[in-house]
Order: structure tokens, then C-alpha cells, then sequence
């Protein structure tokens, strides 16, 4: 077959990218069909019908206002909804984060998809099967108390060849029923949940229903969004961070094959083409002068603690203090004291930033990978100025968007453009852009001090951060976009940044804990933005905890599992979910895995090039708790560090699906470790450095671990009890590796790493300078 | 602009584009095949793989005028007769994808390196993988796929051998 461009077009068609309303088209028919011409009202999170929609062949969709971001979260919402309405598995669909036909929910974010979104979900599909078991009843001409339930085909116990499908009673047709709740998250009918022994799906893994379009590449992903007439955008960046544009030169590029226009707005800049390389070669291409700012945007990224701690913080804590502090410290048999730093690390994301929108029939819809299409579709409607019910995000599959997309600067740029241009415009980052320009987690400097009694028992711990965080990025807001704030759309005050405190269930009789905010000198338009990334300050704050906690034991002469063990266990203090006891479990569970033995630590250094060693660290986000233990080779030639071995012992409630989680922890997990190890944002007092894979190093397969050993741990008290909830799993391995790596360096080598990351060529110079 | 005639899949394709550009935007855009996907334009990361002629090329910095006449197998191109490779069905068995917009490029690597290596060891894999990125770091359920689908190919040889 021999096909010219022009014919391909024609005979391929395009594609056809709104897989959501095409889903429930057949059930709600002719208001689908209207929706998709605009304008797109939001669905009642009140009706069942925008929730669950059943089919006359005895299958359902879900509709949820998540999005999942590759963690089989999808997965697990028909898990839980289908065990809910006693439909198999396999009967059921889903379909999640289009604003036109799901529920807002938030997107994705905090790790919250079964923690708080599972429960609505749950409930509604409890209450679809309370109103079909009613219809049934009704048809069957015998009470419910009389009826039985199994993969979504409903009979009469004492003669089950009276039966009726789900399909049959309802398959086509709309439930018209109301449900309550003040909120989406507090969305209920009248039935009751089912207790967790009568959960059948729960708790299995079947297979993620997204991997196999995934690797036979039939998937179509927000990458290719296409639509007739649509054009291709590439953004210029300043080439001095804060610069400002002042002239733009089109005739520089208005001969180039496919151009179509320069847009500018204020210091944006983009060339939009017919073709992605003509867009390409003409962003290369565009002449445009900038002005640098008087003084220096930041300082350079070796500069950047010294200036951290110099720093008036722009927020000031407010100390947490418990018990004497200063007293205790003063009494103290002995006090230890360290200052640990981590800076700014990237999301740079595989696939850089991008989006298509379509502004068709007066309306905008934008094709997107955002995290939280919901926010993005509010954002858009407020930086255009059109009304929120002409605009709607269709959320597709995308690269890794651990919080990236949180701020999802192409959405906006493409929603921009496709108004100015009147055509549906596609914009793509380039890498450089990407790794350059994408919103960062915060450096953060600790100070911490402990004072250990005269037997060794921690009595006083002070805790004192500073984050580089600054004007924080919020939710697609439209302040937190690059492109508003390069428009010069701000908002009076940046906003306020935030710095954690150490999230453990040690009892420390006497504490301090503060956590300050600092800012850089550029607080606006700067590749400096801080955002979420994959528990957002959580590895940067544990790193410094965990890691001095190490440093105390060492210090106490105690073996570091044993340690914890006895800060853990000197209350008996609970919360609400049992985080003490569970804490305690993990420790154990992760200790007894491994097969740690106590021995002094660190542990006598080798002889040989290669010298070995274990850590541990633990910590909770919200309800979910882990411990992770590492065992590490370093080679005191080279400096390098291989983690061989992560034992991971981890509580998140009830579990969904074991296989989807593990994999979720194992991918946190090294996540991590590429933190631990490689990441870090450089740059001059001018721009951005790392640009690119090549100046932004990351784990590759030749770190990758002998073995990941995860550990399920349930650590309630009362272990198979009724309402046991499900915690989320997303971020929480996220926050203790890098410690762990830390402590087992420590233990190999007797050197105390207290910057990240643990780069070959640090770790050498610091053995040096300890004559190891 | 000149026209380029191309083999991709087992079909011919004539597309009218400059010379310079780059075959993945032929790919992505006048193909169709969401297989090959942009993630770096440097030939960095791997995301944009293809195999020409048995190598694993990256089709990001591969101008369309040197692959004119080449045959060209994507991601969409790895099965045979509505068959899947054994790398992805070994990919499906592991679940190793967790976002997934990397994983052309890993399952196209692990095809030119089982070619070369049927039977890999550990250290042939990490070696031979080491500059295909992935940033949900699946890194070690990739590894674990590669050594499952090697098992299966070296299976289903014997299996055929004793027919034979």
C-alpha cells in the first residue's frame, strides 16, 4: 500500500479522542449528545446516574472524578464498586477525570484516591444494589429479605430459578435516584457499606486493566490528541530567569515552511505551525531580545544553603513545644547535635509538558494528562475569562505526574493559544524546557540537636527547618501557571509555602519543633517554582529525622532497630487508626524480614574495596505506615553506592489489590532512591542548569536493586475488624529511603552523609576526608 | 517538499516532509502509531525507540532522509498474528508498567538485546538497559520481565526444535 501524507489523513481519519462520553452515550443518550456540543454543566455528585451506569447486558461503568497516575488506582475503584454491587469484576469499566461526565473529585493528589474517594465510591455502588434489589423485589413479587445476590443477577433464595439481571431491571435506563451528602466525599445513599469479611474482589489482584494497551501501543494517550486543523505550538523561554522581553522579531522565522503565527503575551512567547518540526525549527529560529533583571534571580545552587540560612524567613513558624526543652537540654548527659541538606530536586517528568485544546462551537476542550482536571478546567476558565461551563478537560493517560501536573502549565498554554489562533493548537515542551522550567520540591537545610540522659534515653529532641518554598504552587490556580505569570496575572501576595515537621510516634518527653519558610529573590516567573513532588517535603524532612535518630543511637551505644523500638514503645498513646501500634509493627515486621540482628553501629569497617552496611528508617503520612531497611555497597575506590537490598514493611489498612500495591511501593520506593542518589537542581545566578538527562542524572537500570522484599503489614489491633479503612498508598514509601540509605552508609563506612544526594564523587571526597 | 517512501510494519507509506525531520514525528504524526513518544528529542532517554533492521534506534534524532527505504518496527509491530511478543506478554504477567509513556522504548530495547543475547545474566541486562529511562522507576520489574520472556523464547525454540 503506498500512501502520501494528504491521502493518509483522509483515509486514517482522526482520532477519535473523547473515549468518555462515547461510554455512556447509549444510557443517557441525547443528553450526551448535547453535552458534547457544549455547554458542559458539571454532574450531580446527588444522582446515582452520574456515578454508575448499567447496561442491558449486565455490565456496568463507574464514573469517578480521579485519575490515575499509573498506580492501579482504576484498578481498584472497579474493585471496590464492583464488590459493592455484587457485579463480577470483569462485568464493570471505568471511567475517570473527564469534567463533562464524572463527579469532581479532585483529580489525583495526597494519596487520597481509597483513602477518602474510595468511601463515596463505595457508597454509591452499595446503594445502586440496595435499588435494584427494591426492583427486584418488585418483580419477583418477594421481599428483599427473601433475595440473593451474585455477579449482578438477582434471585429468590428459596427458588433461585425466580431471577432477574441487573441488566434486566435497569440496563438502559436511568436509577432517578437522589442521594445525600454536603460535599462529593460525603456522597451517600441509604444502604450501608458491606464489612470487610464480605468483601470478595477486595483483596485480589486482578491484572491492571491499562497495561495492555499499555505495551502493545494501542493506547491513545494525551501525547496524541489530535482533532482536523489543529496546529503545533512551541513555547521560547526567557533565557534568563526573570528576564524581560523586549522585542520580538517575526520576520525571522515568517518565511519558514508552515508558519503560522507568533503570539506573544507580555514575556510568553510562541510560534505556532502547521507541522511539530516546522514549530520546532521556528522557536529555534524566532529573534527576540531580553532584557536581564538588575540583580541576580537566585544565588547558584552551591551558593544556595549558605544563603538559605542567612535568609529572613518569609513565613516564620510557630514552634510546637512539649515539655522543657530548654531544661532538658540543659540536664542533658549529652547533647548531639547536626545540620543535614537536601536541594531542590526536579519532577522532570519522561514526557514533557503537554496538551491539545479544541475551541470548536464556541466552547474549549482541552485534552490533557492533568492529575487534577478539575482544577485545570476552573483555572482555564479564569485565565480566558469564559464561562466554566463552556470549558472541559478531557483527562487522558500521560508520563509520570507525581505533582507535576498539579500545575499544568501546558493546559493553560494550549487553552491560550487555541483562543488566540481560533484552532485547535497542540503545545509540547521540550525537554529542556521540561527539565529547565517544571515546578520543583523545595531544598530544605534542618538543624536538629538531641539530648540523651546518662543511660542513653533520648530526653529532648529540637527540630529547626528551612524550606525554599516560597510562593508554592497551588491547584492549577492561575497564578501558579508559568504562562499567567508570565502574562503578569498574579495575585497581590505570593502565596505562603509551607515546611514539614517529622511525622513518627516516638515519645520524646521534651521537644522543639519549627519549620520556617524562606524565599529566593525571584519570586515570580521563575524556574525555581516550587510544587508537590511525590510527597512534597516528606523525603527531605525524614531524611534529617531519621537519619538523627541514627546519629543518636550511635551515639547511645544502641542498636538503631532496638532504639526505635523503645521511643515507640515508652507510651502507650493512640490515635484514632492505631498508628502507634501499627508503627510498632512495621519496625518489627520489617526487622524480622530482613533477619536484623543487633551488632554495634556502625559495625567495624572492611578491608576490601567494597564495604557493606544496613539502615533503617520509619515514618507515617496521615494513617499509613512504613519501615524500610537497606542494605548498601560502597566502594571506597569510586565512591559509589548500590543499595542491593530494600526490605519495605508497610500498613495501609485494608488492601485493595496486593500485586497493584506492591508494585506502587516498589516504584515509590526507587523513586527515592534516584533522589537519594543522583537528583539535584543546579544552577548559576542567571538560569537553570540541569536541561536535560545529561545534566539531571537519575536512577537507570544499573542502580536498580538484587531485591525489593515488600512486607503487607496490617498492624490494627484488632486485625479483621468489620470498618477497617483503606489508607492511602502513594506517597509514603516517598519519605524514610533516603535516611535509610544514609544510616546504611553510615554503617559501612563509619562516614555520616548529611547532604543529598549521595553522588559518587561526594561520597568519595567525604571518605577522603575521614581517610577511609 | 521531497517525498520519502517508508516501511513501517510490514507497510508502505509515502509521506512530503523536509529531509531534517525527524522520523518520530512521521511516526507520531502523519502514521498515526502512539508506540514511539517524545520524551527528550536528544536521543537521551529512549522513549521514542524503534528497531531498523534488528538495532534499537532512536527515532527522535534519526532524520526521515537516512531511514527512506529501511524497515521499520514499532511497538504497534511487535506482535504477529494478533499474537503478543513474548517481552509483552512478559510485560502483562509482571504488571510492570506504572505510568507506562516509557515503555516502547524498554520492551523495543529488550528486543534488540534478546536478539543479540538470548539468555542475558543480570549484569547483560543492567548493562544493556542502563540508557533507557524510566522515571517511575519500574526498573526492577523491567529486569524481571526481560529474564521471563527470555525463559519463554528459549521454550517455545525447544518446543519447536522437538518437533522438528
Amino acid at each position: 500500500m503506498t500512501t502520501t501524507r494528504r491521502d493518509f489523513i483522509k483515509s486514517s481519519g482522526y482520532l477519535v479522542v473523547g473515549v468518555a462520553a462515547a461510554a455512556n452515550t447509549d444510557l443517557l443518550g441525547g443528553l450526551v449528545e448535547a453535552q458534547g456540543a457544549g455547554p458542559y454543566p458539571d454532574p450531580d455528585f446527588r444522582q446515582l446516574d452520574s456515578w454508575i451506569v448499567i447496561r442491558p447486558d449486565n455490565t456496568a461503568t463507574f464514573y469517578v472524578g480521579k485519575t490515575d497516575l499509573g498506580q492501579g488506582t482504576g484498578t481498584a475503584f472497579r474493585q471496590i464498586m464492583a464488590d459493592e454491587l455484587d457485579l463480577a469484576y470483569e462485568r464493570t469499566s471505568c471511567v475517570m477525570g473527564s469534567t463533562d461526565v464524572t463527579v469532581d473529585q479532585g483529580g489525583s493528589g495526597g494519596s487520597d484516591a481509597l483513602q477518602t474517594d474510595g468511601w463515596p465510591m463505595r457508597r454509591v455502588a452499595a446503594e445502586a444494589r440496595r435499588v435494584l434489589l427494591t426492583m427486584a423485589s418488585e418483580r419477583l413479587n418477594a421481599p428483599v429479605e427473601q433475595l440473593q445476590v451474585a455477579n449482578g443477577t438477582i434471585s429468590v433464595s428459596s427458588d433461585p430459578s425466580r431471577r432477574v439481571t441487573y441488566g434486566e431491571l435497569i440496563g438502559g435506563r436511568k436509577f432517578n435516584v437522589t442521594l445525600r451528602g454536603n460535599n462529593t466525599d460525603a456522597t451517600t445513599g441509604v444502604a450501608q457499606v458491606k464489612p470487610v469479611n464480605e468483601l470478595k474482589i477486595v483483596g485480589t489482584s486482578p491484572q491492571r486493566y491499562d497495561i495492555p494497551p499499555k505495551v502493545d501501543g494501542s493506547l491513545t494517550w494525551a501525547v496524541d490528541a489530535k482533532v482536523p486543523g489543529m496546529l503545533h505550538a512551541r513555547n521560547v523561554r526567557p533565557p534568563f530567569a526573570g528576564a524581560t522581553l523586549t522585542s520580538v522579531d517575526e520576520s525571522s522565522v515568517r518565511n519558514l515552511p508552515g508558519f503560522v503565527r507568533v503570539v506573544r503575551r507580555g514575556n510568553y512567547l510562541a510560534v505556532v505551525c502547521e507541522r511539530e518540526e516546522q514549530a520546532i525549527q521556528a522557536a529555534r529560529q524566532l529573534k527576540a531580545d531580553w532584557q536581564k533583571p538588575a540583580t541576580a534571580p537566585f544565588p547558584s545552587s552551591e551558593d544556595l544553603f549558605r544563603y538559605m540560612r542567612q535568609a529572613t524567613p518569609t513565613a516564620a513558624g510557630n514552634p510546637a513545644v512539649v515539655g522543657n526543652p530548654d531544661g532538658a537540654f540543659a540536664s542533658a548527659a549529652r547533647v548531639v547535635e547536626a545540620e543535614y541538606e537536601v536541594p531542590f530536586q526536579g519532577h522532570a517528568s519522561i514526557g514533557p509538558a503537554h496538551a491539545m485544546a479544541d475551541p470548536s462551537n464556541d466552547q474549549m476542550t482541552i485534552y490533557s494528562n492533568d492529575m487534577k482536571s478539575y482544577g485545570l478546567r476552573n483555572g482555564v476558565a479564569q485565565f480566558l475569562n469564559i464561562p466554566r461551563d463552556r470549558v472541559r478537560v478531557r483527562w487522558m493517560e500521560g508520563p509520570q505526574a507525581y505533582g507535576r501536573t498539579a500545575a499544568d502549565d501546558a493546559g493553560f498554554e494550549a487553552a491560550f493559544l487555541a483562543k488566540e489562533l481560533g484552532r485547535p493548537v497542540r503545545v509540547q515542551w521540550s525537554r529542556q524546557e521540561e527539565t529547565a522550567w517544571d515546578t520543583k520540591g523545595p531544598a530544605f537545610t534542618v538543624k536538629m540537636r538531641g539530648g540523651l540522659d546518662a543511660t542513653g534515653n533520648l530526653v529532648a529532641l529540637d527540630f529547626d527547618a528551612r524550606a525554599a518554598d516560597h510562593n508554592h504552587l497551588g491547584y492549577n490556580e492561575v497564578d501558579t501557571v508559568l504562562i499567567a505569570q508570565l502574562a503578569n496575572m498574579r495575585k497581590a501576595a505570593p502565596a505562603r509555602g509551607g515546611a514539614a515537621t517529622p511525622s513518627e510516634m516516638y515519645a520524646i518527653p521534651h521537644r522543639r519543633t519549627v519549620a520556617h519558610v524562606v524565599g529566593l529573590p525571584l519570586v515570580w516567573e521563575t524556574p525555581l517554582r516550587t510544587g508537590n513532588l511525590r510527597d512534597p517535603n516528606g523525603p527531605q524532612v525524614t531524611f534529617a529525622s531519621e537519619s538523627f535518630i541514627d546519629e543518636l543511637a550511635a551515639a547511645a551505644k544502641a542498636d538503631p532497630v532496638e532504639f526505635r523500638m523503645r521511643l515507640l514503645t515508652a507510651s502507650t498513646t493512640e490515635d484514632s487508626g492505631f498508628k502507634r501500634a501499627r508503627s510498632i509493627a512495621v519496625v518489627k515486621a520489617a526487622a524480622e524480614k530482613y533477619g536484623w540482628k543487633p551488632r554495634p553501629y556502625p559495625q567495624a569497617r572492611g578491608n576490601g574495596e567494597v564495604l557493606t552496611g544496613r539502615g533503617i528508617a520509619y515514618t507515617y503520612r496521615s494513617q499509613t505506615v512504613v519501615a524500610q531497611i537497606v542494605d548498601v555497597e560502597v566502594n571506597r575506590r569510586t565512591g559509589r553506592v548500590w543499595v542491593k537490598r530494600i526490605v519495605c514493611a508497610h500498613d495501609c489498612g485494608l488492601v485493595i489489590n496486593p500485586e497493584a500495591l506492591i508494585r506502587t511501593l516498589e516504584g515509590g520506593t526507587l523513586h527515592t532512591l534516584s533522589r537519594a542518589l543522583h537528583e539535584e537542581v543546579t544552577f548559576d545566578t542567571e538560569k537553570v542548569t540541569s536541561v536535560d538527562w545529561a545534566t539531571y542524572p537519575t536512577l537507570t537500570h544499573a542502580d536498580t536493586p538484587e531485591s525489593i522484599e515488600v512486607v503487607i503489614v496490617n498492624g490494627d489491633p484488632n486485625p479483621k475488624r468489620p470498618d477497617l479503612p483503606h489508607y492511602g498508598a502513594g506517597e509514603t514509601v516517598c519519605k524514610p529511603l533516603i535516611a535509610a540509605v544514609a544510616n546504611a552508609i553510615y554503617d559501612a563506612t563509619g562516614v555520616r552523609l548529611r547532604r543529598v544526594p549521595f553522588r559518587s564523587a561526594r561520597v568519595l571526597a567525604a571518605l577522603k576526608a575521614a581517610g577511609v | 517538499m521531497p517525498n520519502y517512501t517508508l516501511r513501517v510494519n510490514g507497510r508502505t507509506h509515502t509521506v512530503d516532509v523536509d529531509a531534517a525531520t525527524p522520523l518520530l514525528y512521521v511516526l507520531r504524526n502523519d502514521l498515526d502509531l502512539h508506540g514511539p513518544r517524545f520524551g527528550c528529542g536528544l536521543g537521551q532517554c529512549g522513549a521514542c525507540t524503534v528497531l531498523i533492521k534488528g538495532e534499537a534506534v532512536r527515532s527522535c534524532i534519526r532524520p526521515i532522509s537516512a531511514v527512506a527505504g529501511a524497515e521499520i518496527t514499532t511497538l504497534e509491530g511487535l506482535a504477529t498474528n494478533g499474537r503478543l511478543h513474548p517481552l509483552q506478554q512478559a510485560w502483562i504477567d509482571e504488571q510492570v508498567p506504572q505510568c507506562g509513556y516509557c515503555q516502547n522504548g524498554q520492551i523495543l530495547t529488550a528486543k534488540a538485546l534478546l536478539d543479540r543475547t538470548p539468555n542475558p545474566t543480570d549484569a547483560q541486562i543492567r548493562q544493556g538497559m542502563s540508557s533507557t529511562l524510566c522515571r517511575c522507576m519500574t526498573y526492577y520489574r523491567i529486569q524481571a520481565a526481560i529474564k521471563r520472556a527470555a525463559k519463554a523464547i528459549a521454550s517455545a525454540r525447544t518446543d519447536r526444535e522437538v518437533i522438528a
